[in-house]
């Protein structure tokens, strides 16, 4: 699965060096960022340790995400569920 | 005679040799004091914790039942349906209810919250609760505790019949500053199921949320609020400001002024459960929590919380065993 969307803003990733601009550019505006800096949102990775997914890597929708003592589960309609933890 | 006017010489006297809370204008003092004072107060918090509570830290897992889609508007809250916020609605089914309150146990916790986003319950969410109790007293040795905001007094009444001990419900903050918090609510409404589940036997839990907004005053306000209620647990929360919320843009509340926090509270409250909650990790950090911990608190909600994660419950564990702080047993909670 390519990583396309910000999992915790939902916005569209810029494309990795190496990776064709106009594959990022197909769903939406592409964020702007430092030059060749692709992958993803640094600010928002930095959150990752304390925030489950919320946005599907793939297309961008908002999942359902449920929370547990020890881990989560993260569901996109279209490319089906994420989890972690027990 | 000599009047004693420096606030920690008063609580020393007053709270830690006669165990009765600070009044609210006393509160304001020690949410006032400078950070050089900062580590003598969190001392006194500590003994005072330590003389009146004892050494044993309550530990707890919350476990969010039905997320999102809220109908009312506290301006805190990821789950309000009236916000532009990425928390789906989402419900959980009974086997997950009881593996969640089995990975609670697994900590060695002895307390498992179930938490609903929603004004009231409603049946279906009664029905649900009661079959997940059910399974879980079934299942898992654990106390447990519903929070499912306001309540009849038949569902009340019903929480007790099914073996629920203890109830949380948020004042959130003092009652001057609510109406800026909530507006589909009101604090009194709030008061109402908290007398209610009071009188029916449960224990009460009640704290709030701290940094949204509110003024030193309020602080206090709201820690006098609480000791008039004399709830048995105040959890007690710092923001984690969430996007798309009202609260979103708010700063976090600095440390220095948390850890004061912290150690008001218990000099308000010398008697009760006062519990580290969400939005400790970011406010405070690790070093932070083991600062609360040796400054007036002691409950931990371990793990992750309702729609946001915790640090891993491990930590905590390892903190307490390195502070030698018992976990409350199960038998002692009984």
């Amino acid at each position: 699965m390519s990583v396309q969307f910000c999992q915790i803003c939902g916005e569209r990733l810029a494309p990795a060096p190496g990776e064709s601009a106009l594959d990022a550019l197909a769903g939406g505006a592409v964020t702007v960022r430092p030059a060749g800096a692709g992958g993803p949102h640094p600010a928002c990775e930095a959150r990752r340790e304390l925030e489950p997914p919320r946005f599907c890597a793939s297309c961008g929708r908002r999942m359902v995400v449920q929370v547990t003592p020890a881990g989560w589960s993260a569901r996109c309609s279209r490319h089906g569920e994420i989890r972690a933890g027990r | 005679m000599t009047v004693t006017t420096d606030v920690l010489a008063v609580a020393r006297e007053q709270v830690l040799e006669r165990g009765d809370g600070l009044t609210e204008a006393r509160v304001l003092d020690v949410l006032r004091l400078p950070d050089d004072r900062l580590d003598e107060l969190l001392a006194l918090a500590h003994e005072v914790r330590m003389r009146w509570c004892g050494p044993e830290v309550e530990v707890e897992g919350i476990v969010s039942l039905k997320t999102g889609g809220c109908p009312e508007d506290c301006h805190f809250c990821s789950q309000s349906g009236q916000f532009d916020s990425p928390v789906r609605a989402a419900w959980l089914d009974v086997p997950s209810l009881v593996e969640a309150a089995r990975q609670t146990a697994a900590t060695g916790a002895t307390e498992f919250c179930i938490v609903a986003a929603v004004r009231g319950p409603d049946a279906r969410l009664m029905a649900q609760v009661r079959a997940g109790v059910a399974a879980i007293r079934a299942a898992v040795d654990i106390n447990i505790a519903c929070s499912l905001g306001m309540l009849t007094q038949a569902q009340v009444d019903e929480l007790v019949a099914i073996g629920v001990h203890r109830y949380n419900h948020n004042l959130e903050t003092a009652r001057s500053h609510f109406a800026a918090v909530v507006t589909t609510h009101s604090w009194q409404e709030r008061w109402d199921t908290l007398r209610m589940v009071r009188d029916s036997g449960m224990e009460v839990c009640c704290g709030g949320i701290i940094g949204m907004g509110e003024s030193l005053e309020q602080r206090a306000e709201f820690a006098a609020q609480l000791a008039g209620l004399d709830p048995h647990e105040v959890p007690l929360n710092f923001l984690n400001p969430r996007p798309g919320t009202p609260f979103a843009p708010l700063p976090l509340v600095a440390g220095v002024d948390a850890l004061r926090t912290i150690a008001a509270f218990r000099l308000a409250l010398p008697r009760t459960v006062l519990r580290f909650a969400g939005g400790r990790e970011i406010t405070l950090g690790d070093l932070g929590a083991r600062q609360g911990m040796l400054g007036g608190i002691n409950a931990v909600i371990v793990g992750n919380y309702l729609t946001t994660l915790g640090r891993p419950a491990e930590h905590d564990i390892e903190l307490l065993q390195e502070l030698q702080m018992p976990i409350k047993a199960l038998n002692a909670t009984l």
